[in-house]
């Protein structure tokens, strides 16, 4: 197990470096520049900025810089916002698309579990059928489209909630119910199927034939191997999520990183564009990992050794 | 069926119910309120998160806006677009218009540092520092010898701003230049504290470190989301200022601030999508404000068949502005008949630039189809499918399908659109790899020349490869003299040989769109774009 999760480890930073090799050298071949706008810079400008930014040195030494720093979880100034580092911008948006994301994805396991559940129970019946209707919708309709909706009725026609802005617990309700639709779909689906799965193998009829009663059946019998498919849909997901989802961050103007994560490429804010993908690399390698983990720990028949792999 | 749903909608709104309970209830619906202890409040969204608000550093309208209502020149725009003396007590301008004598008012910045003219001094020696590397260095090259400064070939101690005592400029320009007063303004020749830059080498990015000598001062900024402004005690005129608190929201999704403004969270934004400025215009709401800008797209004058006159004078005159303006921009613009907009005043007293230089584009199908034809082209015949390009970020695309119906329709001519991203765009107008580009310029100052000195020979935002030595003459003429008859003279000239040639193909003029709650009152909008909260005031 240790020698397993060394080796995960260095493979997790072979990763990464990867990432930042590949991202590095793709930001760079791309038009344009951090600096570019319509009012063309005078050349003596142009030389000072670039000068400043050291956007002058050869490519691979601005590489090799790059590397050296980050090492040192020194990820530079944002070329966009003056006198701000990219350390700041991750260090302030992180943990509020954090706590979106987080909740999002509390609410979405609790309905997403239940709504399965039930499906899987009442199977071909009404409730099924109801689950499997939301779930399909949740699916198809994009987030973007519910967070404008709820925006629209929920804020603005119903005044319930304001419609953009941060730092009041009321301005989360619509963004964490927009940013859970999706998940909570899916982890419908995924629970409805393996539930099935499961209740229709052997221990099930025999936990039914002891005439246990039957919510022990379902949450300690059934539920524990049916959320092993869930797993492996959780672990990408939640870091996704916590990086932010930049269409609901846009929409209700949330200051998370999100935001940051796709405007620093139209912007060609090279540093931000470098931490924000370095952090999402970073926590999905993470997160892989943990669920690789959380496997042994719900199903003993799955061991993290060399030869098996995961 | 039915029954399901209501299920649904009774635990959606219990959960919502549940959710505004716990939260503490809905929002309010009006900010814009005149609390109990005259309290004045006014929320506004300025555009976005700015990039710096180092005055000396920032180049983009929402930063000017912020700016504009946190700092004050020496001299400060009035409702006419005036320059009225603000910080400075007095402004003595030399014979020759190269030197500029200017005694400060005693005054202080929000932290109650005195202000001297030493601020001012360094202040514009910072933006003019080739290591600071400001884009808008360019805007303080009117000194003398500053221009050689920010390329390193002089010292700063060359550049031609003097400081005579604690209270007294001299300033020394390069060349005459009659609108300067109104350039001190200007958010680049704003005074920054240079105790609290010691101090505070980051001072401008928090709310604690940030010192400032307009009618506001900073309470607190929650980055990307909201900026408090409060009224500044030590400003000089803070009696004139009736406003408690200026929120700034900075939110750059129009259609999302435009929801919080329907639902009462925000009393103001500007620039609203065309969708919303319909349904503004339609309920009363939309305000409009004149703004010194123009849509206009280029023309490639280096390659065939653009390279003759004749051709792109048909491609502009077999448009219809007016049609395009109405159904397709929507936005309430002016239709350009020329290429520099209104609102700019001429040498004679009480006249505007462009009423004294008129209309020079005259739409006319059947003469656009002649001059096709004496091009070689007769009906269309023979001429390469032309490209359109447009940046994709922002609503081109649905005005070039209405030009390329209009040249397809009226002169029989091909064109293919290509929309790119905004820095891929960029790149590929400046290599000039384009046949027809849009385009669009807002003016720095209010002076024909932010518009005029753009088409010289060479210069980096002409873009068109287009070169008229007698256009160069012209606007030489008028930037080394101060006799204002003499340089519009000069510069109608030469608006005279841009409109004949056509090098580009002007479209509509820029109005500033908003919308404002009515009970304020007294908000300035300048022609740049930039909202003025000084004097506002909640009725």
């Amino acid at each position: 197990m240790v020698r397993y999760l060394l080796g995960r480890i260095l493979a997790a930073i072979l990763v990464i470096w990867l990432v930042i090799t590949l991202t590095f050298f793709l930001m760079h071949a791309i038009p344009g520049g951090p600096f570019a706008s319509d009012k063309i810079l005078l050349p003596q400008v142009q030389a000072n900025i670039n000068a400043r930014y050291h956007l002058n040195d050869p490519l691979f030494k601005q590489y090799t810089d790059y590397l050296k720093n980050a090492a040192h979880f020194d990820f530079g100034p944002t070329f966009r916002y003056q006198g701000r580092s990219v350390n700041d911008i991750i260090k302030e948006g992180l943990p509020r698309t954090a706590a979106i994301g987080s909740m999002a994805t509390i609410l979405a396991l609790i309905c997403g579990t239940f709504l399965g559940i039930i499906a899987a129970l009442r199977q071909n019946k009404t409730a099924d059928y109801v689950a499997t209707f939301l779930a399909t919708i949740g699916i198809s309709v994009p987030s973007f489209v519910i967070a404008t909706l709820l925006q629209y009725y929920v804020g603005f026609k119903l005044h319930l909630f304001p419609p953009i802005g941060w730092g009041d617990p009321n301005q989360l309700v619509m963004p964490v119910l927009a940013l859970s639709a999706y998940p909570v779909a899916q982890i419908t689906r995924l629970t409805r199927t393996s539930m099935l799965d499961v209740l229709h193998q052997d221990y099930i009829r025999t936990a039914k034939a002891k005439g246990l009663p039957g919510y022990i059946i379902v949450f300690r019998h059934a539920l524990k191997n049916a959320i092993i498919p869930l797993l492996t849909f959780m672990g990408p997901f939640f870091a996704y999520i916590l990086c932010g989802n930049f269409v609901i961050e846009y929409i209700f103007n949330i200051p998370g990183i999100g935001q940051y994560f796709v405007t620093s490429i139209t912007n060609r804010d090279y540093p931000v564009i470098m931490g924000t993908t370095i952090l999402v690399a970073t926590l999905m390698v993470t997160f892989n990992l943990l669920v690789d983990i959380a496997y042994t720990l719900v199903d003993p028949r799955i061991k993290l050794t060399d030869q098996k792999g995961v | 069926m039915i029954r399901k749903k209501k299920w649904l909608v009774s635990v959606l709104s219990a959960a919502l119910v549940l959710g505004s309970v716990v939260t503490g209830c809905g929002t309010s619906s009006t900010q814009a309120t005149q609390g109990a202890g005259k309290q004045m409040k006014v929320s506004f969204d300025p555009g976005a998160e700015p990039k710096t608000l180092d005055p000396q550093m920032s180049d983009g309208v929402p930063e000017a806006i912020m700016e504009m209502n946190l700092f004050e020149g020496l001299t400060r725009l009035d409702k006419n677009n005036n320059p009225q003396l603000a910080i400075a007590k007095s402004i003595d301008v030399s014979a020759d218009g190269l030197t500029y004598t200017i005694k400060l008012k005693d005054t202080k910045f929000s932290n109650g540092d005195p202000l001297t003219a030493d601020d001012f001094k360094a202040s514009w020696l910072h933006a003019l520092d080739p290591a600071a590397a400001s884009n808008y260095a360019y805007q303080l090259y009117y000194f003398k010898n500053a221009k050689e400064y920010n390329a390193g070939k002089a010292t700063a101690d060359q550049v031609g701003i003097e400081v005579k005592d604690p209270h007294t400029l001299v300033l020394t320009l390069a060349a005459p230049t009659p609108y300067f007063k109104s350039l001190l303004a200007f958010q680049t020749y704003y005074p920054v504290d240079q105790k609290n830059v010691k101090a505070n080498k980051n001072w401008n990015t928090e709310a604690k470190t940030f010192v400032s000598n307009g009618p506001f001062m900073m309470k607190s900024w929650t980055h990307s989301d909201t900026m408090t402004l409060v009224k500044n005690p030590n400003y000089w005129d803070a009696a004139d200022v009736k406003l408690s608190e200026l929120d700034f929201n900075l939110v750059e999704d129009h259609k999302a601030a435009a929801t919080a403004f329907d639902a009462g969270q925000l009393d103001g934004l500007y620039d609203p999508t065309p969708e919303d400025i319909v349904r503004y215009k339609k309920s009363g709401t939309l305000k409009q404000a004149p703004q010194l800008g123009t849509y206009f797209y280029r023309f490639n004058t280096t390659k065939a068949p653009l390279n003759d006159p004749r051709v792109r004078e048909a491609l502009s005159i077999c448009l219809n502005r007016q049609d395009l303006i109405t159904n397709v921009f929507k936005g309430g613009q002016t239709p350009a008949y020329a290429y520099v907009p209104g609102g700019i005043p001429d040498a004679a007293p009480g006249k505007d630039f462009r009423t004294v230089g008129g209309n020079f584009i005259t739409e006319d199908i059947a003469k656009a189809k002649q001059l096709l034809a004496a091009a070689g082209y007769p009906d269309g015949k023979n001429f390469p499918t032309l490209t359109l390009l447009y940046n994709t970020n922002g609503t081109h695309q649905l005005p070039a399908q209405a030009i390329q119906d209009f040249w397809h329709k009226n002169l029989g001519i091909n064109v293919k659109l290509l929309g790119q991203e905004w820095q891929v765009y960029l790149q590929t107008m400046q290599n000039l790899q384009y046949d027809v580009a849009r385009a669009g310029w807002n003016g720095d100052y209010i002076d024909p020349m932010t518009f005029m000195d753009m088409f010289t020979t060479g210069n980096g935002e002409n873009q068109t490869g287009w070169s008229n030595a007698q256009y160069d003459k012209d606007i030489q003429t008028a930037k080394n003299t101060a006799d204002q008859a003499v340089r519009m003279k000069a510069m109608h000239d030469a608006e005279n040989i841009l409109m004949k040639e056509n090098p580009i193909m002007p479209i509509y003029f820029y109005v500033q769109n908003y919308v404002m709650k009515d009970n304020i009152k007294g908000v300035l909008v300048n022609p740049m774009g930039d909202f003025d909260f000084k004097t506002a005031y909640l009725q």
